[in-house]
């Protein structure tokens, strides 16, 4: 493979990104222009912006990776990536752009007027996001690793200092332009090598049986229930949990017309997930000795120049690498200007000095955490970000837009119960604490019992302390609800 | 999971909570590093922790629900058994085991007018009752006995007496400045409604005039204005709601720029730049409107030959920055000084309303910045949060609740 042509791929989409990002908003030179202007974007690039912001590192190389080492069981993985956009369309999506609020601690703040469980969504909105943004950088290490033979850290600290100066800069100008782009670049970086590797192996014989590659106890028949149904809701629900996903309906004029950008998105990144599992099979087929926890996730990178030698197989390469960055910076900006903005507001005053430095704080952890651990799975380290943000943050949100009756109390207990359930599932699983199969199975996937465990948690003390529901909670739900004027 | 993404996300969640808390703590310790002290200034924080959380609670009144907790907070203070507070209207709270003594406390408070000092009465003797005297201190604001504190006692001690006196004054106090903060809050919602900005009277003449000239020469034209005027006055006249979204400001401006544009022709330009994502920004009604209004009358008008305004909206952080600017006369940095200092003469008023306005819903920080100089032209900064869940594009009163958190007692 060739590293000056990844390389100049990499640095094409950067100059792109920032090009776009400081000079891309549209000007306008006539009056006419402005009622133009005021009618903000259409639904199809504001979906694209979510679904570019949305398609990460775990999306772009590690759903393909997890497809080559576990075959159909990995379907779940965007089955219930995009279904969760489904849950977030039927229940938050246009509440929450009534609410007025930009950030999950904001709405909690507002919803139940407690300035304690704002601190405590900031801390949990704090470690999903640092946790969310340690694949995306280990995502970037190991492509530079493979593209161009440099040390892994290269990549890290390359996307972090780059976000973290975007950010401190003042973020973008034209943000969802930029993701916007982003999401279209991300297509077309899997779709052509997709189609393109279709084309050029045809007709070549498989390196090993089919029969081998897919056998039957991997198929569909072969699921344990448990699991996939736990791991089903974990990804279902998590996806209104993670802190960049909300601020991106703000772009919709109306509910309604966020609720129309929700579906265009589950359209788009169901596309693209259909032809990044079309990679991973690819992979299985011609690629099988990747297929070893340490290496799948380079699958992606690695088949083009295997399948096709020469030129062509280069470009192809750099394509995908141009992609995969794109995944890394979208996703990644779009998490530490959230972050950012949280501890800037909790915890330095809310000036733009203190934004900054946040900003900086805000890259610089999850890169310090790279260092410090291995990449390894990163659809399945995102998978357990899921389940921690649908054990803590989702069931608070939900029942915030749709239960008058949460308090202050409920909303803290249970996000601390189901997040601790989550992270003790963690630790017990990684280490292997329990032996019998129902219990392995229960630590493994959890989110079936720590997701209700958060529910129940948060009702019951808001029963017990029914006397603090908020005086104004009334007037914000029916806010939440009653359709726009 | 293998053991090593384990090891990875396990790291990341300690060293983030570790993080996060050493934060906190290193925060906690700059802002209140202090010595233990000795028993009497044990003493001393501990009256003055009481009687802040007290002073909470006692802000909404008499007769808000809070003042069950203010009472437990003013037994605690005075080491008292049972202590009750009685308003004017006939209510008592009591704290403490103290239900037998409600027909006491009630007889007390019902003869509070004539009491002007703290008085002992002895309390009748009946099964149940261990206090012996009831010490009542009449709670005095505006000159009027507004309620009384009233402590159960088994002995005439004086100490008491006096401090339940002592603490019946501070509880006035309280009041009082209670009632200095829904004064606060109504005059800043009057001050609100007084600086809603007007249309002036002389863009009304100069968009009639316009449009009187074409109606001779471009009837349809002249149909275009006049329904232009209608849309930008509708929008200026409304009376409700001190919020509105910038696209919507943007719209009113659209209408407002062709008016004066039937005026100066292709001398005014107009460049925009919104980023999509600050269109739904909630602005304070006719906060841009008047800015760019300024530009075109004290701008443009003065400057042979016309010139160009440009409009800027984009994310900064978390807020969003306005810039409205032209490439006018400009104006004198002095004048402008002492113009936002809130002197100076009738010009720009537009700018020293907008600038108070900010002030007023977000806080001093959120003021105008004014970039100018005489033949430069005028760069006016408008920065305006991104998240504001309390303020309601359609609610009247969001604001003034939002800024003094006042309880809202309509609802409970």
């Amino acid at each position: 493979m060739s590293a000056a042509l990844a390389i100049a791929a990499i640095v094409l989409v950067l100059v792109a990104t920032v090009v776009i990002g400081f000079y891309g908003l549209r000007i306008s030179r006539t009056t006419d222009d402005l009622l133009v202007a005021s009618r903000t974007v259409r639904p199809w690039m504001n979906a694209s912006a979510i679904s570019g912001e949305y398609l990460s590192a775990a999306t772009f190389l590690g759903l393909a990776g997890l497809v080559l080492l576990s075959g159909t069981d990995a379907f779940w993985f965007p089955i219930g990536y995009s279904a969760g956009y489904l849950l977030l369309l039927l229940f938050v999506a246009a509440p929450l752009r009534r609410s007025g609020a930009r950030t999950i601690p904001d709405f909690i703040e507002a919803r139940l007027d407690s300035v304690g469980a704002r601190r405590v969504t900031s801390l949990f909105v704090l470690i999903i996001g640092w946790l969310y943004i340690v694949p995306q950088f280990h995502g970037a290490a190991i492509t530079v690793n493979v593209v161009t033979g440099l040390p892994p850290w290269v990549g890290s600290v390359a996307i972090a200092v780059i976000v973290g100066v975007i950010v401190a800069a003042g973020g973008m100008r034209s943000i969802t332009f930029v993701q916007a782009f982003h999401y279209w670049l991300k297509l077309t970086a899997m779709g052509v090598p997709v189609v393109v590797l279709l084309l050029a192996v045809g007709t070549a014989p498989a390196a090993i049986d089919p029969a081998l590659i897919f056998p039957r106890e991997s198929g569909p028949g072969g699921q344990d229930l448990y699991r996939t149904a736990s791991l089903v809701l974990a990804l279902l629900l998590g996806t209104m949990g993670l802190p960049h996903v909300l601020v991106r309906f703000y772009t919709n004029p109306d509910g309604a017309s966020a609720r129309r950008t929700t579906v265009i998105v589950i359209v788009m990144i169901s596309a693209f997930y259909m032809l990044s599992s079309t990679m991973g099979m690819i992979g299985r087929v011609f690629a099988p000795d990747l297929a070893d926890p340490a290496t799948a996730d380079s699958v992606v990178l690695l088949l083009p120049s295997r399948l096709l030698p020469g030129l062509m197989g280069d470009l192809i390469s750099a394509l995908i690498v141009a992609g995969a960055f794109a995944a890394f910076l979208a996703t990644s900006s779009g998490l530490v200007v959230s972050l950012a903005g949280v501890v800037s507001q909790d915890l330095l005053g809310g000036s733009v000095r203190a934004f900054r430095i946040s900003a900086i704080a805000c890259a610089t952890v999850p890169l310090l955490v790279t260092f410090l651990t291995v990449p390894g799975g990163l659809a399945n380290s995102v998978g357990f970000v899921f389940v921690v943000a649908a054990s803590s943050l989702s069931p608070v949100l939900l029942l915030g837009v749709w239960w008058r009756g949460l308090t202050a109390s409920g909303a803290v207990a249970g996000m601390i119960i189901g997040g601790v359930a989550a992270a003790f599932s963690l630790v017990v699983s990684g280490f292997g604490l329990v032996q019998h199969p129902i219990a392995v199975a229960a630590f493994d996937q959890p989110a079936a019992w720590t997701v209700p465990l958060a529910i129940a948690t948060t009702v019951l003390v808001s029963l017990m302390t029914r006397r603090r529901v908020p005086a104004r909670a009334d007037r914000y739900i029916s806010r939440l609800h009653a359709p726009e004027r | 999971m293998d053991e090593s993404t384990l090891i990875a996300l396990l790291t990341g969640s300690a060293i983030g909570v570790c993080l996060t808390f050493g934060v906190l703590l290193a925060w906690r310790y700059a802002r209140g590093s202090r010595e233990l002290g000795s028993d009497g200034e044990h003493a001393t924080y501990r009256t003055l922790h009481l009687a802040s959380q007290a002073a909470e609670n006692l802000r909404g009144g008499l007769d808000s629900e809070e003042v069950g907790r203010a009472a437990r907070h003013l037994r605690a203070l005075l080491g008292c058994d049972i202590l009750a507070i009685a308003d004017a209207g006939g209510g008592i709270v009591i704290d403490g085991p103290g239900e037998l003594f409600r027909e006491v406390a009630a007889s007390i408070a019902a003869r509070m007018s004539e009491v002007s000092r703290t008085q002992v009465v002895p309390v009748p003797a009946e099964s149940g009752r261990d206090s012996t005297y009831a010490i009542a201190a009449p709670i005095v604001t505006d000159g009027l006995v507004a309620g009384m504190v009233i402590v159960f006692a088994t002995s005439r001690r004086a100490p008491l007496i006096r401090a339940t006196g002592e603490v019946a004054a501070w509880v006035s106090a309280q009041l009082s400045l209670g009632e200095l903060d829904a004064s606060r809050a109504a005059l800043a919602e009057a001050e609100l409604r007084a600086l809603r900005a007007q249309i002036s009277p002389h863009f009304i003449y100069n968009a009639l005039n316009a449009i009187a000239s074409f109606i001779n020469t471009d009837p349809s034209k002249a149909r275009e204005l006049v329904l232009e005027f209608a849309d930008f006055t509708r929008y200026s006249f409304r009376r409700h709601g001190d919020f509105t979204t910038l696209a919507e400001e943007l719209r009113s401006i659209h209408s407002y720029l062709l008016l004066e544009r039937a005026r100066f022709g292709d001398r005014l330009e107009v460049t925009l730049q919104i980023a999509p994502e600050t269109l739904s920004t909630v602005i304070p009604f006719l906060s841009l409107q008047p800015l760019v209004e300024n530009s075109v009358r004290h701008g443009l008008e003065r400057k042979e030959g016309g010139g160009r305004i440009t409009i800027s909206a984009e994310a900064a952080g978390m807020n969003v920055q306005i810039t409205v600017e032209d490439d006018g006369a400009g104006i004198d940095p002095d004048a402008v000084k002492a113009l936002l200092g809130g002197s100076g003469g009738a010009d720009h008023i537009g700018l020293r309303n907008v600038d108070s306005r900010m002030r007023q819903v977000y806080g001093d920080t959120y003021g105008l910045v004014v970039e100018t100089n005489l033949g430069a032209g005028t760069l006016v900064r408008l920065l305006v949060p991104q998240s504001q869940p309390m303020n309601d594009t359609d609610a009247v009163k969001a604001h003034a609740e939002a800024r003094l958190r006042m309880p809202d007692r309509s609802a409970s």
